[in-house]
């Protein structure tokens, strides 16, 4: 069991260390996704500009341990636990750790009373940050972060098939099509080239956060499941041909990567969720060990 | 690449075209969703912003030892949000430009036409790029919207940016609109 007293200063340390690290560097699999992006642009091209200036900012993050991206986003926590896991203490650590965050300026001023207007100025509020659980019974501990901004999840698309307008049916087709329509929609408001979290089934929030959470998949990972890895190859192939490019200043790579996941549905109801992250992916998660270090880094 | 300085030259901002890329010397003002609906709704600006240059952005502010404010992080917002204001603003408070990022819609590019101003595109998620060249913050504005939301006066020096929209009509957003939407369109049959 890990409780509270087990909630060391070292869960703290870790966990800003975790927060440093998503809001300053691009995971792995994203640097390199992003790299042969540049790779494949024609030189001198606005393209080309928007992509070089990306790289320099993504230099000057890691040296200075400062934002990526000014929207530090919605900080969402994902944590893998073992059974009896004291969740109260361990949020109450997270908290502090986002507050200490956001004074040094990694994170922003993010959070937003929606009724009065009036910013909380230190990032905690209802539903801030985000905690999703999940236990093992590996005994592992593994939190893993994402900060997702506005102007990305403001491009978010739910569709409730079939969709007359874009002559969309209940099947991969239709499927196909509703989710090239929100890349065509998301030009000029997320940041691209993106990344896309799909979701087919489940219900209007369960697709939605499953969406979402394809985005902590390795970019480069395979899906086990034969025709969603078709549907992911094939979507990213026609949205790269649709032109828009990085920022959507025309050009190659719109999207770097697809991932798609399937949940079970009603029969009345067949949603397709989709769950767009901009190029700033920032996402990191580590291991801790039992004295509450950090093990491993997941993403870098 | 094309150096302007602030007091920022209308009739230099009116030879810019599209794919002009520009680095910026001098003042500009941050201002999005809660300033551009306060100016919009006809409050009084708490600067002036005659000939200035208006920065979509909300940035990572933080006062350092000495009280001082220091920039953490500064890259653009997505402009398409303030479309319902932008224009009056530009005719009433007599901008030269505004910075963003995705571009902005029809009732924009007329008013970029009619004032001679233009739209400069910064590039989304560069936070440290634009940090790293603001030298100053001189004053800032508004800070009961919330630090993002405040008009926040800086100092900028070869600030990056490249021109989308002008002031002849042309938008790069507009056209590659329509041809990704021909694509779009043959893709799913």
């Amino acid at each position: 069991m890990i409780n509270a007293s087990e909630m060391t200063p070292n869960l703290y340390n870790s966990l800003l260390s975790l927060i440093e690290s998503t809001s300053s560097e691009l995971p792995i699999d994203v640097a390199s996704a992003m790299d042969l992006a540049k790779k494949n642009e024609n030189e001198k091209t606005s393209a080309a500009y928007a992509l070089n200036i990306i790289e320099e900012n993504r230099v000057l993050a890691k040296k200075y341990i400062a934002p990526l991206c000014q929207d530090t986003g919605t900080i969402s926590f994902y944590i893998n636990h073992p059974p009896h896991f004291d969740r109260t203490s361990f949020e109450k650590m997270a908290i502090d750790a986002v507050i200490s965050a956001t004074k040094k300026g990694i994170l922003r001023q993010n959070s937003v009373d929606s009724l009065s207007g009036l910013n909380s100025g230190d990032n905690i509020g209802l539903g801030h940050p985000g905690f999703y659980y999940e236990e093992n019974q590996t005994g592992s501990l593994e939190i893993k972060l994402m900060l997702k901004g506005g102007g990305c999840e403001n491009v978010g698309a739910q569709y409730s098939l079939p969709d007359t307008r874009l002559d969309a049916g209940r099947d991969l087709v239709g499927v196909k099509k509703v989710v090239l329509d929100a890349v065509q929609n998301a030009q000029g408001k997320g940041c691209s080239p993106g990344i896309l979290g799909v979701c087919i089934g489940g219900d209007r929030s369960t697709g939605y956060a499953y969406s979402k959470k394809q985005l902590l998949r390795f970019l480069n990972d395979e899906n086990q499941i034969t025709e969603l890895k078709k549907l992911e190859e094939e979507i990213l192939i026609d949205a790269n041909q649709l032109g828009i490019g990085p920022m959507g200043f025309g050009g190659k790579t719109t999207l770097l990567a697809v991932k798609i996941a399937a949940l079970h549905r009603l029969p009345a109801s067949y949603f397709v969720s989709v769950s767009y992250m901009c190029w700033a992916h920032r996402r990191q998660g580590i291991i801790l060990g039992n004295d509450m270090n950090i093990k491993k880094w997941i993403y870098r | 690449m094309i150096l302007l300085k602030s007091p920022f030259d209308r009739n230099e901002i009116k030879k810019l075209k599209v794919g002009d890329i520009v680095h910026l010397t001098g003042t500009i003002v941050t201002g999005r969703d809660a300033v551009c609906k306060y100016l919009y709704a006809g409050n009084d600006s708490p600067m002036n912003l005659n000939g200035q240059i208006l920065y979509h952005a909300g940035p990572v502010v933080i006062k350092d030892e000495s009280g001082e404010y220091v920039v953490k992080a500064a890259g653009p917002t997505t402009s398409i949000r303030e479309e319902p204001y932008q224009a009056d603003i530009i005719k009433k408070h007599g901008l030269v430009a505004v910075i963003g990022k995705g571009g902005m819609g029809k009732k924009t590019l007329e008013a970029l036409r009619e004032f001679g101003a233009v739209y400069f595109h910064a590039i989304g998620g560069a936070a440290q790029v634009y940090a790293v060249r603001i030298k100053k913050v001189t004053s800032v504005h508004l800070l009961e919207f919330g630090s993002p939301e405040a008009m926040w006066e800086l100092e900028v020096e070869d600030f990056p940016v490249i021109v989308t929209m002008d002031s002849h009509g042309n938008s790069l957003h507009k056209d590659l609109e329509q041809s990704s939407e021909k694509i779009f369109k043959k893709l799913i049959g």
